[in-house]
Order: structure tokens, then sequence, then C-alpha cells
């Protein structure tokens, strides 16, 4: 840094450092989650017990309108997003991203997109649910401007996140460093490169799709409008080729992460690379082709209805192919069970689930039964909180000490997952059933007849012990900030480069660039030192 | 405990979700042929992949148990085992065709409506044509926050359909606003009322009583409140009332002066 460089808070203002970059997004993101979490507690109180009037029906769809928004756009996303910046150009050796300065405006972007969106708060919150459907959100059915908050936040973060995907793929393919050919590209790096690929192909549409709506809302046009010529579907076919792929574009990142995390831990060189590689980029393939399976109650057709079944179920074979692949890094290892560890092995766990019902929603029959309840509900977010938190969770453990140079506690760290574990399934286990037996999703309340109390107080407790155990990881992360113990440039003898690095690193990254020599650079060069010096080492 | 509450996962899913009420594992039936078809189907799928998950579940507990650095100071170097990796592709694919294949030959059950002809007293009582095999239809119209069942004499009713038990019932599915959908669990799966569309659907009750449901879709802020059912009669039953509906509305009219 420069003498008369800005220090201070100026510096974070003024930054385009992708590691300074990476820690705005995560505590923004982190902050976010905060929020869309208590919207979340909000949401599971008012339906702890039938006929509850803690939150009216219009709160409640605001509400749940704010939780979905949230946790898609202003969390899951932009904490993939921070992760990356701060990893991606250190596990390939770079000194910086691509495009510092583009990379600093993507983050400004996110930001301006959710004050946007929380500014609504204090005036008509927008109450159409995270999907939007028409003509819900584009006719007069929704008195204020909250839907028009939406889509702006749609517009902002959407830019942020091409401009971010346009980015990290520059970077990936031309920034490696020497020796670090395709085959050897840390698997972190290559589910950021399938998720990118995908955000530079869904988001434009969704940005056209809001256009349109904010046209319809605002200008008298009738794109989703059926008295006028509209269509209603159209929407939702525009929402949803987006929205999969949205799905891939949250899950992706953390396959990257289990992908590094269960080697280290199991001291064994992850199992079959090329196919964990091969299959991230099937998936973000097939995930193009899968978006009607979100409509399979509209009028579709025969055709339409077998062709998505069939694409959704192909899906299945990458993603089993992957934890087939996980769960065989693990076998006949020396296994360290370390907190990323609990996490990954978490994720493995509740992440399998959900995509067991994944394939069980391909079924257009049993969909039209399940669709719309509390059984998608708990499906997604298997997939999106035991499989991308969770994997937020391995990774803010395991990256933790090169961020900050200090290690967490062990021991509040695999307290919180144990609350974060069996909270969550008492919270979404349960909703299965809730769905099975009749309660549809987004009411803000049910009678005491239907029989569906039981379930839901069970369920609301769950989510309290969840929101506890997440609370206390983020203790864990104010405790460790100023007092965790040190943890030296390599404390968990991991594979990648980001710990060749010092921890934190130095603002150029490296001083100078290790040739790669293989998929594990970090085991090379200790085993280098290790035969260079006299007294030995760890392996 | 890692171990325990894997196990536990694994044994929750092979057992179901731990919760005793109806419905707590299948999809809701006994009303209506289509509904008791999409059951079977659920059952055979939830069978193959509990044992999918449990085999996942195992193995991995046992991986982490069996293989800790204190039982298992030197890690086997592998980096992968194509045959294997190429037998477990094949594996998942041929169950992914399977579950298609199976999934297929299912539908025509559940998507097309029964033909099994009506009782010729129940024809009689309806006056259906083709010895009942077209069987009846009703229009069902959402609008927030009501349902409106719309007979085939012109009569219409909001809320509660009368439904003739025995006959199969074909539903025209439209709305006057914004997207809902139309769900009675028992009766078989949603089918959206979307506007400017229509969707269509089928149920063939088994037997008389009240099936409940309630709007599948977001509909606005009285969502929760969008409740249907249905009230299964017998044909005659079904043939009195509908008259009667019919005549009931059309002395209104008239003496609205319409």
């Amino acid at each position: 840094m420069g003498p008369d460089e800005p220090r201070g808070w100026r510096a974070w203002l003024a930054t385009t450092d992708h590691k300074r970059i990476g820690v705005l997004y995560l505590a923004t993101a982190f902050a976010f989650m905060m929020l869309g979490g208590v919207e979340a507690l909000l949401m599971r109180s008012q339906l702890a017990v039938p006929d509850n009037t803690l939150l009216t029906s219009e709160r409640y769809n605001q509400v749940l309108t704010m939780h979905g928004t949230t946790m898609v756009f202003l969390v899951v996303m932009p904490l993939w997003a921070g992760f990356a910046n701060y990893f991606v150009p250190l596990q390939i050796g770079a000194r910086d991203m691509a495009f510092p300065r583009l990379n600093a405006l993507s983050y400004w972007l996110y930001l301006a997109g959710g004050v946007v969106f929380y500014g609504s708060v204090f005036f008509s919150p927008p109450e159409a649910g995270w999907t939007a459907y028409t003509p819900l959100s584009s006719g007069p059915y929704i008195p204020g401007n909250g839907t028009d908050a939406w889509i702006f936040l749609i517009h902002l973060t959407g830019v942020s996140s091409i401009l971010g995907a346009l980015n990290i793929t520059v970077t990936i393919a031309h920034m490696r460093a020497p020796g670090m050919g395709w085959n050897r590209l840390p698997l972190f790096c290559w589910s950021m490169l399938a998720q990118a690929i995908m955000i530079i192909l869904s988001l434009p549409v969704i940005a056209g799709a809001v256009t349109l709506l904010l046209t319809d809302r605002h200008f008298g046009t009738c794109f989703y409008d059926p008295a006028c010529g509209g269509s209603a579907l159209l929407w939702q076919h525009l929402f949803w080729f987006f929205g999969h792929p949205e799905v891939y574009i949250m899950i992706l990142p953390a396959f990257g992460v289990i992908s590094e995390v269960l080697p280290v831990f199991a001291r064994k060189p992850i199992f079959g690379y090329k196919a964990i590689a091969a299959s991230s980029i099937a998936i973000a393939f097939l995930s193009m082709l899968v978006w009607a399976h979100h409509m399979f109650a509209t009028p579709l057709g025969a055709a339409a209805l077998v062709f998505f079944m069939l694409t959704s179920m192909t899906i299945a074979i990458p993603t089993g192919v992957k934890v087939l692949n996980w769960v065989a890094t693990l076998f006949r290892g020396s296994i360290v069970l370390r907190t990323p560890l609990y996490f990954a092995s978490g994720f493995l766990v509740l992440f399998t689930l959900g995509g067991i019902t994944g394939v069980m929603l391909a079924i257009f029959p049993i969909d039209r039964q399940v669709t719309d309840t509390y059984f998608v509900v708990a499906h997604f977010h298997f997939v999106l909180v035991a499989g991308s938190v969770s994997a937020v969770m391995a990774a803010l453990y395991y990256w933790f000490p090169k961020i900050t140079g200090r290690m967490l506690s062990e021991r509040v760290g695999k307290l919180s997952f144990w609350l974060q574990f069996v909270g969550f399934l008492a919270t979404f286990l349960i909703q299965h059933s809730l769905g099975l037996s009749g309660m549809p999703r987004r009411v803000y309340t049910y009678g005491a007849d239907t029989g569906w109390g039981t379930d839901n107080l069970i369920s609301t407790v769950g989510a309290f012990i969840l929101a506890a155990g997440v609370v206390l990881t983020v203790g864990n992360v104010v405790w460790g900030l100023h007092r965790g113990p040190r943890a030296g440039s390599d404390p968990w003898k991991a594979n990648t480069l980001e710990w060749f690095a010092t921890s934190p690193p130095a603002p150029h990254n490296f001083d100078l660039v290790p040739r790669v020599r293989s998929v594990e650079p970090m085991r090379d060069i200790r085993r280098e030192i290790r035969t260079r010096t006299a007294t030995g080492g760890d392996r | 405990m890692l171990l325990s509450t894997l196990v536990a996962a694994g044994a929750l899913l092979a057992l179901g979700a731990p919760t005793a009420s109806a419905g707590a594992l299948l999809p809701e039936r006994g009303g209506s042929p289509n509904a008791d078809r999409i059951a079977s189907l659920y059952t055979v799928v939830l069978i193959l992949a509990a044992l999918v998950f449990t085999g996942v579940a195992a193995t991995l507990a046992f991986s982490l148990v069996r293989y800790r650095r204190s039982r298992n100071p030197v890690p086997a170097q592998i980096r992968g085992n194509t045959r294997l990796e190429v037998a477990w592709t094949v594996i998942a694919a041929g169950l992914i065709v399977f579950l298609s294949v199976f999934s297929i030959t299912k539908l025509d059950a559940i998507e097309h409506p029964d033909r099994a002809a009506a009782s010729p007293a129940a024809v009689a009582a309806l006056g259906l044509g083709d010895g009942g095999q077209e069987g009846l239809r009703i229009e069902v119209v959402g609008r927030q926050y009501v349902w409106q069942f719309v007979y085939p004499n012109g009569a219409y009713a909001y809320g509660e359909m009368v439904a003739p038990v025995g006959v199969t019932v074909k539903l025209d599915i439209r709305s006057r606003d914004v997207a809902h959908s139309w769900w009675i669990p028992k009766l078989g799966g949603k089918f959206d009322a979307i506007p400017g569309y229509v969707n269509h659907t089928w149920f063939r009750l088994t037997r008389a009583g009240v099936y409940r449901g309630q709007c599948a879709e977001l509909c606005g802020r009285d969502h929760a409140r969008m409740v249907a059912q249905v009230r299964g009669v017998t044909p005659a039953q079904y043939a009195t009332w509908v008259a009667r509906q019919k005549r009931l509305i059309d002395a209104a009219r008239q003496a609205k002066g319409g």
C-alpha cells in the first residue's frame, strides 16, 4: 500500500482489492442473512399455532416475499460471490481478479440493490412472493409500489452478478499460475466457472422479464395481461428459465467447497477429480433444460410434461455421481473430524435427501400432489439451507483462518453444527408430512380442524434451534476476529495455493507464484520442503 | 454422536417422517382413482428413494467411523477408479431409466378420465350420453377469494361443489383474476387456474362424503381463506340438487327483474 493511498474505512470504500471486496460481500451478505432469518422466525412464529394473529395476512405476505428474495439475491448468491472473490485468485495463483474496478462496481451494485429493496420497508413492501407471479404482481391487486422495489433489486443485483460472473470467467481462463492446466484447476474454481456460465446465460432473461413487468405496471404494455392479449404464463416460463438455473447457481459453489474440504480432512486425494469437474459442467448444461418442472400444474401439454420430467430426472445422474465421489473420498481416508468436515458431512446427508425428493418432484403426477405445499418448502430448504448454507458454514470455518489469520473455536463450531443439524431436521423433515397432508405453502394461517397444529409447532421450535446455531457461529466469528489463536499460513495442511500465501495474505497475495505440477500444489510444496530440511515434517 | 445422528437420519427416512398423523408418509388417497394411483406410484418411488438414501448415509457413516485418524493413521492414496466410476454412473442412469419408464406406464391411468361406465341408474338420473363414458362436466372458476362451480344446466354455486358418486366428473378450470390452484388432496393433484387459459382434470368419487381442500397458489392477502370442498352424493340426489339450484337461481333472477 502506497503512502498516499486511503486508510481506515476510506480504504474499504475505495478498494479494488479482490480480498477486501470479498470481505465486503461476506459481511454484507451475513448481515442480510440475519434479516432473512428474522423474517423466517416471524413466519414460523405466526404458524406455530392455528388461527394465530401475530401477523396479518398482508404483513405475512410481505414477510414471505422479503424472506425468499433476501435469501436468494442478498444472501446466498453474494455469499458465494464473496468466497469466489477472495479465493479464486488465490487458488489459481493470481494477484487479483482480471477487472478489479469492475469487481468493486459489482459489490456496490449489490449493496444498492439491497438498500433499494429494504427501503420499501418504510413504504409498502412487495407481497407477491419471490416468484412474483403475474397477474398478481402486474395487475391492480397489490396496492403500493413494493413490487417496483423488487424489480429494481432484480435489476441491480442481476447486473452485479453478471459483471461478477464475467470477471470470474476471465480470471480463471487467463490468470492461472504457470503449470496450472485445466486438469489442475481446483474444484472450487471449476464449480465457480460453471456457475458463472449459468449466470451469464440465465440472468439476462430475468432482467428482460422484470423489465416487461415494469412496463406492464407503469406504461400500459400488455405482455402478461390476458385481458389485452398478453399471457400470464409467459412470466412463469421466463421466470423459471432463470429460476431453475438459479438453484444451481446457489448450489454449485457449495459442491466446490465440499470438493475442497473433504480431501483435506480425509488426508486423501479427491476421488474422481475429472468426474467431479465434468459433472459440474453437465449440471450447468442440463439445468437450462428443466425449467417447466416448476409449472407441472399449469396447462402445459403432454409432450412438454414428459420432456421436462425426463430432463429433470437426468440431472440426478451427474449429481448422484458427485455424491458417490465425495463418499468415496472419505472411504479409506485418515479422517480428522474438524468443524469444516462436520458441516461437509451434514451437507452430504441432508443434500442427498433433498436431491432424492427432487427426483420425486420430477415425476409430474407426484409433483401435482406435493407442489406448492410444505413438501416443496421442505425440499428446497434441504437443497438451499442444508445444502448451500451448510457449505457456506464449512467454507467459513475452513477459510476464516486464511482471511483473518486466526482460528475459530472448534468447540463452539461443533456445538453450532449440532444445533443447526438438529434444528434443521426438526424444522424441515416434518414439513414433508405437512405438505402430504394438504397444507399449501404461503398461507398465513390455518384452522385448528386441519390437524396441522402439532407438526407446525415442532417445525417452529426447530427453527429457533437452527437460528441459535447460526447465532453461535456469528458469535464465534466475532470472538475469533480478536481472540482466535493465530493460524499460520497452512493450519489444515491443505492442497491448494491459497494456503501458500500468508494469513491474511499480503495485498499482492504472493511474493512469488510457484509452478503448479499437480492438482494439489501445496502438498507438492510441503513434500519438497520436507526433503530439503533435515528435521522433516508432517505429510 | 455424529454416527448416531447419521443413522437416525437414515432411519427416519426409511421409516418416514416422525409423525403418526394421516398423510404423514404418503399423499392423500381414498377419494378418487387418480389420487389412489398417484399414491401407489409415490409408494414405489419412496421405497427406492429410501434404499438409495440409506445406502449413501450408511456408507458415509461407516467411513466417518472406520477411517478416523485414530483407527486408520495411513490414508489410502487413491485418485479414482474408472471402472467403479463408470459402474456407478451406469447404475444411477439405470435407476433413473427404470423410474422414468415405470412412471410413464402409470401416466395414462392417472391423466385420462376413467372410461369405466357409470351405472344405468346414474346415467338416467344425470341424463348423460354415451352410457356415462363421457362423464359429467363441471366448470371451476377461481377468483379472489372464492371458487365458483358452474353445472351443465347453467346452475352455479360457490365454495362447495356437489358431485355425484361413481360417475367421472371432468373439470374445466379457469380464473377470473389472478392465478389460483385447484386442489382437493383426496381427489388427485393440483391444477392451476390461470387467467386466459383453461386447465383440465377429473375425478370419480368412490364414496359419498365431504372432501376438503384449498387454493394452492398465492393469490393475494386472503389466499389462506380460499377454501374449497367437494360433497359427494348419489346421482339421484345430485340430479335433484342441481335442478333445485337452477330453479332458485332463475327465481332470484326473475325477482330482480332480469
